[in-house]
């Protein structure tokens, strides 16, 4: 229904890129609907990942399927802590994905380090230090709820999307990262 | 990432000619590896000849982390080592606090705790088994089991709160008491496992893909399983009776009457089939211990919230869903512990890995490694 009404109202506004502008719509729309995400299960978190693609909450059916292939996939969702032994292998597996890509970062672990913030002398605190993380799930695990939440929150990225050259997401996208990590 | 030719190399063979031997890296990021193994296997044609467990990707330093923590704040840090039974960590860690302080536990905190950790052996083998007939290509008795963990995980929510991370055993007690009509709903749930428990092996142990895959790999011996120090369902399938809940009795487990599942092959197979039986086991001693149970305390009274304990060191373990699970802790008098050390099941059952793979095909690698069942954060804490 949405498609249908800004495909209209482009027709509406005119000649002048209204070509590129129901391209993108469309391609978005199609986009946003079929999120494959590559689950990087690396703790905890992988389990309440497993849950949401279940029975019960049942990820298929807002159009996220898990890949375990990176070169499938649209969506990172790193779940679970990442160490410095680790990060090497999350980074090369991220460069694997095809353009355009996003990252979720669920739990407090890749969020910010989480509960191995302090003390500890392996874990990467917050996967934003080596990837553009573009959603931040909250919660020590999240609920399956939030991390569908979290796919409900990035379609409003992906709809912000063009095919035109220049306006690739990692240029346009405004939402605010907030700097996890402060002193080390 | 997943799997990747490393190198080729040319190798003397036995009878005195040369052939190809291929060294292929799996992992750490593979749908089969459970977790962040990584497992570098030496290939001659598609048998293995050496495979090697790389471990560490999962390396948090919780023991580290635990000296800078109070014997409180440790609980937490205990969840998130063996994630898929954290309840598991909680009471052997809780126990050995209590061995090492010399606190009481009232009765029905021990009943709780009894119940509490025999449904997360039943979700735990849930996964565990739903895994690794994920990996033989049976997705859909996954999907099956996990549905039964969900129906626990739904429990434990309603009991304290958390899906995943509970942090429910405390030292001295638990951190609450069962909610009203929480016991009805747990016994409501073990009567109905017990007919799921039937369908499960009927679907996926009777099913002739399955025996295929599963029968005849991966066999350990029960000498070997002894001398690798194998422990839980890993040594039990092999014909070694040794579960701590009965062979060691710890809470009130010896008011219980149950049977220690015992396999007789030793092959994945009946590595798989000993933890699902072991889960109608679990279901009897959920019924035992909710018809014993009597109102009372949960919490020891008048302990205080910093746990100072005399110098001194204590080991306690308990039968965690992977084997033993020891935690041995070293108190220097102040309020923090001056080392914890966490003697995993996991850890110990993945060493295994070399010895049960060699001989079969790459693809069986896979099935040995989700057999033995392996939890990273355990393994490498």
């Amino acid at each position: 229904m949405a498609l249908v009404d800004r495909i209209s109202g482009a027709l509406d506004s005119g000649p002048g890129g209204v070509i590129l502008t129901s391209v993108d719509a469309l391609i978005n729309w199609a986009r946003g609907q079929s999120l494959w995400a590559f689950p990087m299960g690396t703790a905890c978190c992988a389990m309440e990942l497993i849950a949401a693609s279940f029975s019960k909450f049942d990820f298929d059916r807002m159009g996220t399927f898990p890949r375990p292939d990176p070169r499938h996939t649209d969506v990172m969702i790193l779940a679970g802590t990442i160490t410095e032994k680790m990060r090497p292998a999350v980074r090369r597996l991220y460069e694997q994905m095809p353009d355009p890509k996003w990252v979720v970062a669920m739990g407090n672990c890749t969020v910010s380090g989480g509960i191995f913030y302090y003390d500890t002398y392996s874990v990467v605190r917050g996967a934003d230090e080596f990837l553009p993380v573009d959603v931040y799930v909250a919660g020590c695990p999240p609920r399956p709820e939030s991390l569908q939440d979290a796919i409900i929150q990035l379609r409003r990225l992906v709809a912000e999307e063009s095919i035109a050259p220049g306006r690739r997401h990692e240029q346009t996208t405004t939402l605010p990262r907030p700097k996890a990590g402060g002193d080390r | 990432m997943a799997v990747s030719v490393e190198s080729r190399n040319l190798v003397s063979a036995p009878d005195g000619g040369s052939r190809e031997e291929l060294v292929v890296n799996v992992g750490p990021s593979h749908p089969s590896t459970h977790g962040v193994g990584r497992v570098i296997v030496h290939l001659d044609g598609d048998i293995v000849v050496k495979a090697e467990p790389v471990i560490g990707y999962l390396h948090r330093g919780i023991e580290k982390m635990a000296e800078n923590r109070t014997y409180l704040q440790v609980v937490p840090l205990t969840d998130r080592l063996d994630y898929v039974g954290s309840m598991y960590a909680n009471w052997a860690y809780c126990r050995a606090v209590e061995r090492l302080a010399g606190i009481a536990v009232p009765e029905r905190a021990e009943y709780l705790r009894v119940i509490v950790c025999e449904l997360q052996r039943i979700a735990s083998h849930m996964m565990g088994i739903g895994a690794s007939a994920a990996d033989t290509g049976a997705f859909t008795f996954f999907i099956y089991a996990f549905d039964q963990r969900e129906r626990i995980i739904e429990l434990f929510e309603r009991l304290c709160g958390a899906r995943l991370t509970y942090n429910y055993v405390r030292p001295g007690g638990v951190s609450f008491d069962a909610p009203q009509g929480w016991t009805q709903d747990v016994l409501a749930f073990t009567k109905a496992f017990r007919a799921a428990a039937a369908d499960l092996d009927r679907l996926f142990f009777g099913n002739v893909i399955a025996r295929g895959r599963m029968k005849g790999i991966g066999v350990l011996s029960a000498d070997d399983a002894v001398a690798w120090g194998a422990s839980g369902p890993t040594a039990r399938a092999s014909g070694v009776n040794w579960d701590l809940r009965k062979h060691d009795p710890y809470s009130v487990y010896p008011r219980m009457d149950f049977d220690v599942v015992v396999g007789e092959r030793g092959d994945a197979y009946d590595r798989g089939r000993c933890r699902l039986l072991e889960c109608v086991e679990s279901c009897r001693i959920i019924d035992q211990a909710i018809s014993q149970m009597h109102p009372g305390p949960v919490r020891t009274e008048g302990l205080p919230r910093l746990l100072q304990p005399r110098p001194g060191e204590a080991y306690d373990h308990i039968e965690s869903a992977r084997g033993s699970l020891g935690v041995y802790l070293v108190s220097d008098g102040s309020v923090r512990p001056y080392r914890m050390h966490v003697r995993s099941p996991a850890f110990c059952n993945l060493a295994l890995l070399p010895l049960l793979a060699e001989g079969h095909t790459l693809s069986d690698l896979v099935v040995v490694l989700g057999s033995l069942d392996p939890v990273f954060g355990e393994v490498d804490r």
